[in-house]
């Protein structure tokens, strides 16, 4: 089978890989770049776990064919970090106690980086909506609405 | 609200006021930081050099009998390594747990529901596996199938299983049916009760399946090498439990198999028993290679899950002052295509919140064609709750009393009979009772155009075995290693008990939780227990350290052991001889003083505390659409002692969540020829963050006195309220009482317009 190859940004390094075309960017993701922190719940776009944001827009990894990420730019839950620190809301998730099992977490904190990117000053209303593409069968979304409306406080009043 | 209110308004306590040192304090989850990284191994993220994907083919059918399973052309396909069907696995004795876990695995000459596993392909990628998987050609000879409770326990149902006679009816049935076993708790004379009673109320309900709806679908990755051993990689609530089950399945011997526990990414009762796991260990055995399989999201609602639907009929008897006397229940719970146990759990639950001189409470587990039950989250109890619960609300109103102060009148207190039998221990359920009424939300007044209800829920939680082994490092840091998987934050609860215990700052200790091969048996997570029984492990392990610390001193100090007290994380010298020495000291010379460290329990937990929660709800509903709105919700629940209350107020959350999901949307829909209509996230709606308000917690502590720290155990009983909480706030928002859940849309706008004409 012919595979194709794709050039791409993700998390700030240029990277490339081969591809079957009816291949997912979640799959090619996980499997051809071993970046696992975007998780498959569902595969049908319903659940959130696969967030990433692809040239600014929050998406789906699992509803990408892998061909079209060609010379985007993709920025996965393992591109939050820098070295020597954690983002706000990564912080602010364990210190809130934002995650029971976890396996949600990479892609809520995606969803919430894409709204705080837009709308750094949020209401709790806002974030529930932003959040609403993001299943979590833990947490009852309490305090997980909690650590990105605190994350937000940090990020537009920093130390 | 703002967040910082928002923050002051949830939780009485958990801040230490037990005078602990970390028991009760809120650490970062020692797990926590590889979580938001994205580095946590879930089942999953395994990938091996040569692996294979598994895919399984599943039947179309409710019910039907198998003619014929045709590999040759899936074995020809380009990348299929090894295809396995029923017949390659042992024959399943003819009856009995055994049996329905090896037939649930893989189906044998029969399929009991749409979904039901019937033959596997390994191939090099995930296509070629699930095109060569769509090549197997079975031949299926159908059977009429039934597909509710009222259909299979009818006289003409079509019949399941032909050796399954119902127990406990006298004498033995000589037909066989589909009413498995049928349970009676009595007590005292219930038509003399019902004839004394002021007030009598007798209503039906029903409630529907509902999944678990882990956001992790089942995985596991399972290599099998050419001397017969397997290593399992997988998602459970328990991987000793993985480790047998899997060993059953295949007819081989336990230490044949070891199992790597992943993260596990939810489970709430549905990872406690096993699908996947023998059908890789044989497909990896043919291919000589290791095999993934991930289950689609599909094929989780389809084929694992679901907790049951039940039909409940209760008819309560009470007096004018608000004394409820006398109760009887009639229960029928789905069971899935084989027995289970889910009608005897809902008797010994329904009328557990109240005192009553006179029950009788019969239930019936019922099979028919549908995936096999599997527990979720206090198993049972919340159908049962909706029943009782509902008909006490009709009680208060009709006695006009405050709907709290009768359950507070009506409550048991240590020392009463149980439904079930024992007599109650200490119990908190009159504290969480006085904490709703207490409660800024229902002392508040409600909105206009609002309803509000209140619920009581119980659930028993349980003890089993389990293991720790708890190793000081030479630079007085502290392991422990535990063999319960870490679902919703139990390793920062071991890593708690351990530094209280231990005196040691809590992040100086790692815990762990071990393979199969590094830590003793422990039983699956379930019935709340990890942070009750496997602490109790944790506890005695470092208790056990605590003396052989004591006695390195005094042999350091050339003095009795009985000298030697351990002081904060230090020995102290009684006679006040010595400086203190403290753990590194001692840890630092261990070699001169008799060796390394380290200390192992093993135990089966008794004494498990029940756990009961009280909650309350305002709710409005949109008279066009239906909709129901949950606008403001507060719950209370006793922990015995909360070790960390994030995570407790972090479970109470999530089954208050999960119980709303069930009340007014989740419901498993089949189609009149068995399919599952709605198997994924689209149309099985489970709640999202835009559908809630924050839950706000109130954590009461009436300590477990079986467990050194007084834990009860927090996982479950949070979800039993919402059902009637949510059907008594609507019934006061709109003066409609619904007895049939969910309390969807079309469903409650319906009960509107029936009671408008």
């Amino acid at each position: 089978m012919s595979r194709t190859h794709v050039n791409c940004e993700v998390n700030g390094d240029a990277v490339d890989f081969l591809t079957e075309d009816g291949e997912s960017l979640l799959n090619a993701l996980r499997d051809e770049l071993g970046l696992i922190g975007a998780k498959e719940g569902c595969g049908t776009g319903d659940c959130g776990a696969c967030s990433v944001i692809m040239d600014g827009r929050l998406q789906c990894a699992c509803l990408i064919f892998a061909p079209e990420a060609d010379g985007a730019s993709i920025t996965t839950c393992e591109g939050l970090a820098s070295a020597d620190e954690l983002h706000p809301l990564q912080q602010c998730f364990l210190e809130g106690a934002a995650l029971q099992c976890g396996i949600c977490t990479p892609g809520f904190l995606i969803a919430a980086k894409a709204l705080l990117d837009e709308n750094p000053d949020p209401t709790e209303t806002e974030v529930r909506y932003a959040l609403a593409g993001n299943l979590c069968r833990c947490t009852g979304y309490d305090k997980i609405v909690r650590s990105v409306l605190e994350a937000a406080v940090q990020i537009r009043t920093p130390a | 609200m703002s967040t910082t209110e928002a923050a002051a308004s949830t939780g009485t306590n958990g801040n230490g006021a037990s005078g602990y040192r970390w028991v009760g304090t809120r650490p970062v989850r020692h797990d926590g930081l590889d979580k938001v990284a994205g580095k946590a191994r879930y089942a999953a993220d395994l990938n091996l050099p040569g692996m294979l994907y598994g895919h399984i083919l599943r039947s179309p059918h409710p019910h039907a009998r198998i003619v014929s399973i045709d590999t040759s052309a899936a074995e020809a396909m380009p990348g299929v390594k090894a295809v396995v069907t029923g017949a390659d696995f042992p024959e399943a004795p003819p009856k009995g747990a055994t049996r329905n876990l090896m037939c649930t695995v893989i189906a044998r000459d029969t399929v009991l529901y749409s979904g039901h596993a019937v033959a596997a392909v390994a191939a090099s990628t995930r296509r070629e596996a699930k095109a060569a998987a769509e090549a197997i050609e079975v031949t299926y000879e159908l059977l009429p199938h039934v597909l509710n409770i009222s259909d299979a326990m009818a006289d003409d149902a079509p019949v399941l299983h032909d050796n399954l006679f119902t127990r406990g009816v006298e004498p033995r049935p000589t037909e066989p049916s589909n009413i498995a076993a049928r349970t009676v708790y009595e007590r005292g004379d219930v038509e003399q009760g019902f004839a004394e009673a002021d007030i009598v109320i007798e209503r039906e309900f029903s409630t529907q399946a509902v999944h678990q709806g882990y956001i992790e679908p089942h995985a596991c990755v399972v290599d099998c090498d050419q001397e017969g051993k397997a290593v399992i990689w997988a998602s459970s609530q328990g991987h000793f439990m993985v480790r047998s089950s899997t060993a059953t399945v295949l007819g081989w011997d336990t230490s044949r198999i070891k199992v790597i526990p992943a993260e596990i990414g939810g489970g709430f009762g549905g990872k406690t028993t096993i699908y996947i796991e023998p059908v890789a260990a044989l497909l990896s055995t043919k291919a000589g290679r290791p095999v993934k399989i991930v289950m689609s999201r599909e094929d989780v609602f389809r084929a694992t899950g679901p907790a049951p639907g039940a039909i409940i009929k209760m008819k309560v008897g009470a007096r004018n002052d608000g004394t409820i006397t006398t109760a009887k229940a009639w229960l029928a719970y789905e069971n899935g295509a084989f027995q289970g146990i889910a009608a005897m759990l809902g008797c010994m639950c329904v009328v557990s919140a109240y005192t009553l001189d006179h029950l009788y409470v019969e239930g019936f587990d019922v099979v028919l064609n549908r995936p096999v039950n599997v527990a979720y989250r206090a198993p049972s109890a919340p159908a049962a709750a909706f029943a009782m619960d509902s008909v006490v609300d009709e009680i208060a109103e009709r006695v006009g009393m405050d709907p709290l102060d009768l359950r507070i009148q009506n409550c048991p207190s240590q020392g009463d009979p149980t439904p079930y039998g024992p007599k109650w221990p200490m119990i908190g359920l009159r504290e969480c009772l006085g904490a709703i009424r207490d409660s800024d939300h229902y002392q508040s007044e409600l909105p206009e155009g609002q309803g509000r209800g209140v619920a009581s829920g119980f659930w028993f939680n349980i003890g089993e075995a389990s293991s720790a082994t708890v190793n000081l490092n030479e630079n007085g840091t502290a392991t422990v290693i535990t063999g319960s998987p870490d679902i919703g934050g139990s390793r920062a609860s071991m890593a708690l008990m351990a530094a209280e215990e231990l005196g040691l700052d809590v992040h100086l200790i790692q815990p762990v939780v071990g393979d199969t091969e590094v830590v003793g048996f422990t039983d699956v997570t379930e019935g709340s227990r990890a942070t009750f029984a496997t602490g109790m492990a944790v506890v005695e392990a470092c208790r056990d350290l605590k003396e052989q610390l004591r006695k390195r001193a005094a042999k350091t100090w050339d003095c009795d052991v009985e000298e030697v007290e351990w002081v904060d994380g230090s020995a102290v010298h009684g006679p006040g001889e010595q400086e203190p020495l403290t753990l590194a000291a001692i840890t630092g010379n261990a070699k001169r003083t008799g060796g390394p460290l380290g200390a192992t329990a093993s135990l089966n937990a008794r004494g498990a505390g029940p756990a009961f929660s009280v909650q309350v709800a305002d709710v409005s509903v949109d008279q066009e659409t239906g909709r129901v709105t949950v606008e403001r919700y507060t719950t209370a629940q006793d922990a015995g002692t909360a070790i960390h209350p994030s995570y407790v107020e972090g479970q109470m959350q999530g089954g208050v969540v999960q119980g709303i999901g069930w009340a007014l949307n989740e419901e498993y829909i089949y189609s009149d020829d068995g399919n599952l209509e709605n198997p994924g996230f689209l149309d099985y709606r489970i709640p999202v963050a835009s559908d809630l308000p924050m839950i706000e917690t109130c954590i009461v502590e009436v300590p477990n006195p079986s467990h050194p720290y007084g834990v009860r155990g927090v996982g479950e009983v949070g979800i039993v309220p919402p059902l009637p909480v949510m059907a008594n706030a609507v019934a006061d928002a709109t003066g409609v009482r619904i007895t049939d859940l969910p309390l969807s849309p079309p469903r409650v706008l319906e009960a509107l317009t029936a009671a408008e004409s």
